[in-house]
């Protein structure tokens, strides 16, 4: 890879920019930049951001895009930073010295919330290296497996790969866990007693038969429940299939890899538009309020209008985050939020409300350390808002064949927008029950939220699935308002009504 | 060389249907639209996109920012009911298959490993093609070449002391002077003449047309990537024939009963009149449900291929069409007459599955 430190006009931008941020009060890891040609920053972009990872035909494709995209004029990648301490960031060479430094200032940003927000707590920080591994260890695996079957098992393995808890590395989930083995034997439990009863003719009070009723149910689900395997239901399938398929130790390895590197990137999905606003926030202010000279200022307005854009229709992250995050600092230097706030009715006073509170900053830092798109969406979006940045929900209509504007109402528009965030906007599909008829069968179980899958994706993925698990794998979802069982067990799919 | 060069090589030979061809249904033809100077191009975006659990799109909906009313189209659905095709997303560019027919002939070739086709009368049909490639001495002004008639004024000059170095003027004349000059390189040509035949008889509804019309595509498209210069006819029959154009072909709808003989021998009329068969690759195809009148027009029929049409042809080519009268029985008078005759192909298309099979079963004779 052709390598470029920062030359001495860079360098100063750098020394420019890196004091403007640490006054403003960002914090981040060092920062190390790399100036590239377009040629490697796009094959460093395809890569994920890594210089070094195990050789995919997704990364061609990847690269393939974004080539094209910059040879014909389309689209230009300014900055790409990645999660690591210190962390990384790439420039393009030959970009403009007022574009290089509203990248930098955009990078520091980006760099704060990777080390600050919460939801990165967790994260690998020397992924750098853990990537390199990763590509030496599956290059192992091809030199003596061979390509065709590495890579083919590696296409199985990222069919599956949205198929993890995005949540497991925040919480302890006990009931996550399933230790006991399936062939152990287990103590008989013994007869529903009721409650000790010392003189006989109080029995009936003490222990009604109702009572004893419940409790030998109770007994016999726990006995069942001792039964099931995995005994509690569990999201994270990928380690389902780690610990329980019959997987060789080459797939282990590949299984494992594809499995650690889809929760390394969770956390930059799941924060997306704070992550990209936060960052459009601050290079706009470091920009503006201090590192722009006259002359720059044309440029920099270009670029930033790109960068904020907003194509009829779509939503832009970088937008929707900014807009935010400027709303919600108003709103905390004029004090608009609490009891006083939400109950008064009187609309031209709300508009005009100012009580100089000044918390503006000091908010925006403790959201951006505490808050995902989720939260962030839920807690911070307002129909004011909504009204103003003009957001609607749209559906498809059947009959038109069209996608058409649904609805500008509030509650409808922010339900839509969480349902699009929330598990990054997939179907929650989880293991119930890895003994599935006592017959080492899997059976999993889509959490229907109002939407069907997508059948012949679903029942690909399925497939893939059968090649892990070796045993026919069960799906329980919904199909037009009717529940059915989709079993694939080496054939065709077969569909039953349930 | 960059190391994303070899995902970027396996990626392209993937999309070429080179290896790993279970990846291909995944495979969406995307577009992007970039500038070139002024116009707008169209660049071909393939994507893979492998199997996830997901939601179907329909049901889903989503978030979007700017003006309209409730009510208002912002894109286009998903033509296809659930069955994988990318950009359904609104916003996203909707997607429609754009690459030039070049690409579309060579994959259409890779994909059913169509042969070449190895062209006849090659050695006898010779154009002549023109080049300016000699210098002459005489010739008219217009092809004056200013560089060759300077350097011989130079040299004639130099070499009989007339050059002045501190005034170093060149006067040509009338001997200096050279003229461009043309040479001509004889040019094997090879043309074709594809002949539709098109039964338009009352049984023959919209979506087998549609059916002829798609197949007719592929087969152009082939037969252009084959041959330099193409030229096609269009004749309809019923009970007669007539020849029309291009879009009276596709779109006529005759009633009347069906007389196969009508066609055929319009067919080797055009063909004697106008394509004299040393010059011309021949190629009729003919369409029809295969319900032909009577035993005596077949007879006329199986006549006119055995002693004027097959001879003449390169490959004559029979596509029976199952109409809503169900499929007639002409294909089996021909294949019962025609074995082993490799200048006709037939094939059977009931559906447009099969329309890929029908062409490889017409073009993959090589002929």
């Amino acid at each position: 890879m052709k390598r470029t430190d920062l030359s001495p006009e860079l360098q100063a931008a750098w020394d420019e920019i890196d004091g403007y941020a640490k006054g403003y009060g960002l914090d981040y890891f060092p920062i190390i930049y790399k100036v590239l040609d377009y040629k490697t920053l796009y094959e460093v972009a395809a890569l994920g951001g890594f210089p070094i990872r195990y050789p995919h035909w997704r990364f061609g494709m990847e690269y393939d895009q974004m080539a094209k995209g910059y040879t014909y004029g389309l689209s230009v990648i300014y900055e790409m930073v990645i999660n690591t301490n210190p962390s990384y960031a790439y420039l393009l060479e030959g970009n403009e010295m007022v574009t290089q430094k509203m990248v930098m200032a955009h990078v520091t940003a980006h760099v704060d919330f990777f080390k600050h927000n919460m939801w990165f707590a967790y994260t690998n920080r020397r992924m750098l290296d853990e990537m390199a591994n990763h590509a030496t260890r599956i290059q192992r695996l091809i030199n003596r497996y061979g390509y065709e079957q590495i890579e083919d098992f590696i296409d199985v393995c990222l069919s599956l790969d949205n198929l993890i808890d995005y949540h497991a590395p925040y919480i302890k989930r006990p009931e996550a866990r399933t230790e006991i083995p399936l062939s152990s034997p287990r103590p008989e439990e013994a007869a529903v007693e009721g409650l000790k009863v010392e003189r006989d003719y109080m029995r009936h009070y003490i222990n009604p038969p109702e009572y004893l009723a419940e409790q030998r149910q109770k007994q016999v689900e726990e006995k069942q429940k001792a039964r099931r395997f995995p005994e509690n239901p569990q999201k994270d399938i990928l380690l389902f299939l780690l610990n329980y398929a019959p997987l060789d130790p080459w797939q282990h390895t590949i299984l494992e890899i594809i499995r650690d590197e889809a929760y390394y990137y969770a956390p930059q999905g799941m924060t997306k538009i704070m992550n990209e606003g936060w960052a459009s926030y601050w290079h706009s202010k470091i920009m503006t309020e201090k590192a722009l000279t006259d002359s720059e200022v044309i440029s920099f307005a270009d670029h930033h209008a790109g960068v904020v854009a907003t194509s009829p229709g779509r939503l832009n992250p970088y937008k929707m985050g900014l807009e935010l995050l400027r709303d919600i600092e108003d709103r905390w230097n004029r004090g608009k939020f609490g009891k006083e706030y939400e109950e008064c009715e009187d609309i031209q006073a709300k508009r005009n409300w100012n009580k100089d509170l000044g918390l503006g900053r000091e908010k925006l830092f403790e959201v951006r350390k505490l808050y995902n798109d989720v939260t962030f969406i839920d807690e911070f979006l307002t129909p004011e808002f909504a009204a103003e940045q003009k957001l609607f929900s749209f559906a498809y209509n059947d009959r038109s064949d069209l996608y058409e504007i649904a609805s500008r109402e509030f509650m409808e528009i922010k339900e839509k927008l969480l349902f699009q965030l929330t598990n990054f906007g997939q179907p929650y599909i989880y293991v119930e029950d890895g003994n599935y008829g006592n017959r080492a069968e899997l059976y999993l179980k889509h959490r229907h939220e109002g939407i069907d899958l997508k059948y012949d994706y679903a029942r690909d993925t399925m497939r893939n699935i059968f090649i892990i698990w070796t045993r026919p794998v069960h799906l329980e979802t919904v199909i037009d308002d009717a529940p059915y069982l989709l079993t694939f067990s080496g054939g065709e799919l077969t569909k039953q009504k349930l | 060389m960059q190391r994303i060069q070899q995902d970027l090589n396996r990626f392209r030979r993937i999309v070429r249907g080179q290896i790993k061809k279970n990846l291909r249904k995944y495979m969406s033809q995307g577009e992007m639209i970039g500038r070139q100077g002024k116009r707008a191009v169209s660049i071909p975006l393939p994507q893979i996109d492998l199997p996830r659990f997901r939601y179907g799109s329909k049901q889903s909906g989503g978030v979007g920012q700017g003006e309209g009313d409730v009510g208002d189209p912002i894109g286009r659905g998903d033509p296809q009911d659930g069955s994988g095709e990318a950009g359904k997303d609104p916003g996203q560019h909707i997607i429609e298959v754009d690459i030039t027919l070049e690409e579309l002939a060579e994959i259409l070739g890779e994909e059913l490993e169509l042969p070449n086709i190895e062209p006849k009368g090659q050695k006898n049909i010779v154009s002549e093609k023109v080049k300016y490639s000699r210098i002459r001495r005489v010739g008219p002004d217009s092809l004056r070449h200013f560089k060759r008639t300077y350097k011989e004024a130079l040299r004639r000059q130099v070499a009989s002391g007339l050059y002045d170095p501190k005034n170093p003027v060149i006067i040509p004349i009338k001997d200096d002077i050279r003229y461009r000059s043309w040479t001509e390189t004889p040019l094997p040509q090879s043309n074709a003449i594809i002949i539709y035949m098109m039964d338009v008889s009352g049984s023959m509804g919209n979506e087998q047309k549609e059916l002829v019309r798609h197949t007719a595509f592929w087969i152009e498209t082939w037969l252009m990537s084959q041959y330099k210069q193409i030229e096609i006819c269009y004749i309809v029959h019923d009970a007669a024939a007539k020849e029309v154009d291009k879009e009276t072909f596709y779109h006529l709808r005759e009633g009347g009963g069906t007389r196969i003989s009508s066609a055929y021998s319009l067919c080797n009329k055009i063909i004697d009149e106008r394509y004299p068969p040393a010059e011309w690759n021949i190629y009729p195809f003919h369409f029809s449900d295969g319900d032909n009148w009577g035993n005596g027009d077949t007879q006329i029929c199986l006549k006119l291929l055995t002693n004027e049409l097959l001879p003449k042809s390169n490959l004559f080519c029979y596509g029976q069409v199952r109409s809503l009268y169900g499929s007639g029985n002409f294909i089996h008078d021909l294949k019962h007459s025609f074995e082993n005759e490799d200048a006709l192909a037939m094939y059977e298309i009931t559906k447009r599955d099969e329309i890929l099979d029908a062409i490889k079963e017409f073009l993959g004779r090589g002929r």
